[in-house]
């Protein structure tokens, strides 16, 4: 085997540029798969780092009657919840609408406790103005209302009965989230205003818990664990990943089909050498091997050169991260304005083993016909 | 002593008590004996009015009380098919672009009706003033050209979508000229203005009302009434889901 490798070298390298444009096409294959994956994979830990920080905790409790997906749930699914453990926040969801500048605009008007340390949201700005309604907005809400810190704007919402109520709110501070479902539509008041303003005193549409433990939840109540809130995320990234696999799959396809053109020509050109290795005392899968090798030797080279001049780039990449249009940030999925690629032992094995593998059995399919060779033939340069 | 019982004496003439004629009370049943009927059929306008451009939407109604009410739609061709029918407190909609027909329930009912000032709600809500509202006689002013009594409502029952409103009513014709509707905190929420008041039959019926959301830019919407009989024969079967589709 070891005479395989050093005569598949030589012959690799005596190959020339023939060697190199292999190569060249599979490295790139190689970058594309690895920023690609590299990529979601960053945007992913993001993404779950920012859910878990600004909105999910170590896990929530909601209401039984309550769906973040159907904003219907939003008017009966709350309750009170008198077992809730000491250190979990409550948080009331009402509908409202605002009226910035005589524009109208429908919102969730949402009640968390001003003193909570769990989630990211700067509650303790509450107290920043001692107005009778102070609310924070995330940066999206505030472009979207045209509002900044210290505005006032009018807030009209409904009592537990459903009488129509209406204030002035003042915005006391602007937050910036990669979480749009905490920012986009949403205002953030302290949960006794809300429950002073709609009637449900101590009611909460959800819990967010402190503890990753389920606590004892009641028939009212539903555990929601915090890899299943993240589960919508992870399918995201997942499809995500599916989407992008056609695209490099298709530009390792087109190196493997270099590949193996390569190899065919080789067998075709070089049979005077083939049968020169068997008379000379090669067994014909000896030669097959001795072929195999040396297809596959493309792609250790494309490892070689790939990570050679790939690593500097990589590494700039994941220490600056990639800047995204601030478009991309209003899909309702958690993603950062600047995303840090994350290239993990485990995506570059990936990798590097998909390409070999790949590699090794595209050099071995067309070398197959040596096994059937005559060598007297071959000698000849007969084709058989 | 003679001052004290000279001023009760201006307080019982001018306070008014219930059954006198200028009683808010009275006032309100009256308004209630225009503005309701045992039945209803209504072809009417609604015209919106918007930054775009103005909608005009033709419909016709069919109600009986306050609980059942069929609404079909005639124009223009966009809307023109679309049925609604309530009763009770339940609303479906029938839409024949998609063949289907959706309850409305909830959150959906306080959704705007066609992109207009009004929402589902507010067209399901014909409860009597008399049965939600307190009244209070404030003064007498002038509206429209007519002398009118402004009335100051107050709700006594919890679920009611406004807790005050104020109310212009005709001293002649007890038909409100005027509306203007309150949130709890005092914040003028809408104002509907009545015009075009005509004698069908034998009560006083307004023939345009635009309502305004008073905190929205905008000039409201427009609903014209271009023909109502009152106390009119029915047809059957028609407040049942299955004509919906017909």
């Amino acid at each position: 085997m070891k005479l395989a490798f050093q005569m598949a070298y030589k012959n690799l390298i005596g190959a020339g540029l023939r060697t190199w444009l292999n190569v060249g096409v599979l490295a790139f294959a190689f970058w594309v798969i690895l920023f690609y994956n590299g990529l979601l994979d960053g945007w992913n830990q993001q993404a779950r780092r920012a859910s878990i920080a600004w909105e999910y905790g170590a896990g929530q409790a909601w209401h039984k009657d309550y769906d973040p997906l159907d904003p219907f749930t939003i008017q009966d699914g709350h309750g009170i919840w008198k077992e809730a453990p000491s250190d979990a926040v409550p948080v009331l969801i009402r509908s409202a609408v605002l009226y910035p500048q005589g524009r109208m605009i429908p919102v969730s008007l949402a009640g968390i406790v001003q003193s909570q340390k769990i989630l990211a949201l700067p509650t303790a700005t509450f107290l920043k103005n001692q107005t009778e309604i102070p609310a924070i907005i995330g940066r999206r809400m505030a472009e979207n209302a045209k509002l900044r810190a210290g505005d006032q704007v009018l807030l009209r919402w409904r009592d537990q009965y459903g009488t129509f109520d209406a204030a002035n709110i003042t915005i006391t501070g602007v937050f910036k989230t990669d979480v749009p479902t905490v920012d986009q539509g949403k205002i953030w008041i302290p949960i006794e205003q809300l429950w002073k303003m709609t009637g449900l005193k101590d009611h909460a549409t959800y819990y967010v818990l402190q503890h990753a433990e389920s606590p004892k939840t009641a028939t009212e109540w539903k555990y929601m664990a915090q890899e299943k809130l993240l589960a919508d995320l992870d399918e995201i990234i997942k499809s995500k990943k599916a989407g992008s696999a056609i695209m490099y799959l298709l530009l390792l396809a087109i190196a493997l089909l270099a590949l193996f053109d390569t190899q065919v020509l080789s067998v075709f050109r070089r049979q005077r050498e083939i049968g020169t290795y068997i008379a000379l005392g090669m067994t014909r899968w000896q030669v097959v091997g001795l072929f195999t090798v040396e297809g596959s030797m493309y792609s250790l080279f494309a490892m070689v050169v790939g990570g050679v001049l790939g690593f500097p780039i990589f590494v700039f990449l994941a220490k600056q991260g990639i800047a995204f249009p601030a478009s991309s940030q209003d899909f309702g999925i958690a993603m950062a304005d600047r995303v840090f690629p994350v290239f993990g032992p485990s995506l570059i094995a990936f990798t590097i083993a998909l390409i070999v593998i790949s590699a090794t059995i595209v050099s071995f399919l067309p070398v197959r016909r040596i096994a059937r060779m005559n060598p007297v033939d071959a000698l000849k340069g007969k084709i058989t | 002593m003679r001052i004290f019982f000279g001023t009760l004496l201006v307080c019982w003439l001018t306070a008014g008590t219930p059954g006198q004629p200028n009683d808010p009370i009275t006032i309100l049943q009256k308004v209630d004996a225009n503005l309701t009927s045992r039945t209803r059929i209504m072809e009417s306008n609604m015209i919106i009015y918007g930054r775009r451009g103005n909608r005009t939407i033709t419909s016709k109604v069919y109600a009986e009380g306050n609980q059942k009410a069929f609404t079909e739609y005639l124009a223009p061709e966009r809307e023109k098919g679309i049925k609604m029918l309530k009763l009770g407190n339940m609303l479906w909609i029938y839409s024949p672009e998609t063949d289907r027909t959706l309850q409305l329930s909830g959150h959906l009912l306080r959704q705007s009706v066609m992109g207009s000032d009004l929402s589902y709600e507010d067209m399901m809500e014909d409860r009597r003033l008399t049965d939600v509202y307190s009244a209070k006689s404030i003064r007498k002013e002038t509206l429209m050209g007519r002398s009118c009594v402004l009335l100051e409502l107050s709700a006594k029952v919890n679920d009611v979508n406004y807790a005050k409103q104020k109310i212009w009513v005709d001293e002649e014709r007890f038909v409100p000229l005027k509306q203007e509707l309150f949130a709890k905190s005092g914040q003028l929420l809408k104002v509907i203005t009545l015009s075009e008041v005509k004698k069908v039959g034998s009560r006083w019926f307004p023939h345009k009302m635009n309502y305004k959301d008073a905190l929205k830019n905008g000039v409201g919407t427009d609903f014209v009434i271009l023909k109502i009989q009152f106390d009119v024969p029915i047809p059957t079967g028609i407040f049942s889901k299955a004509v919906l589709r017909k």
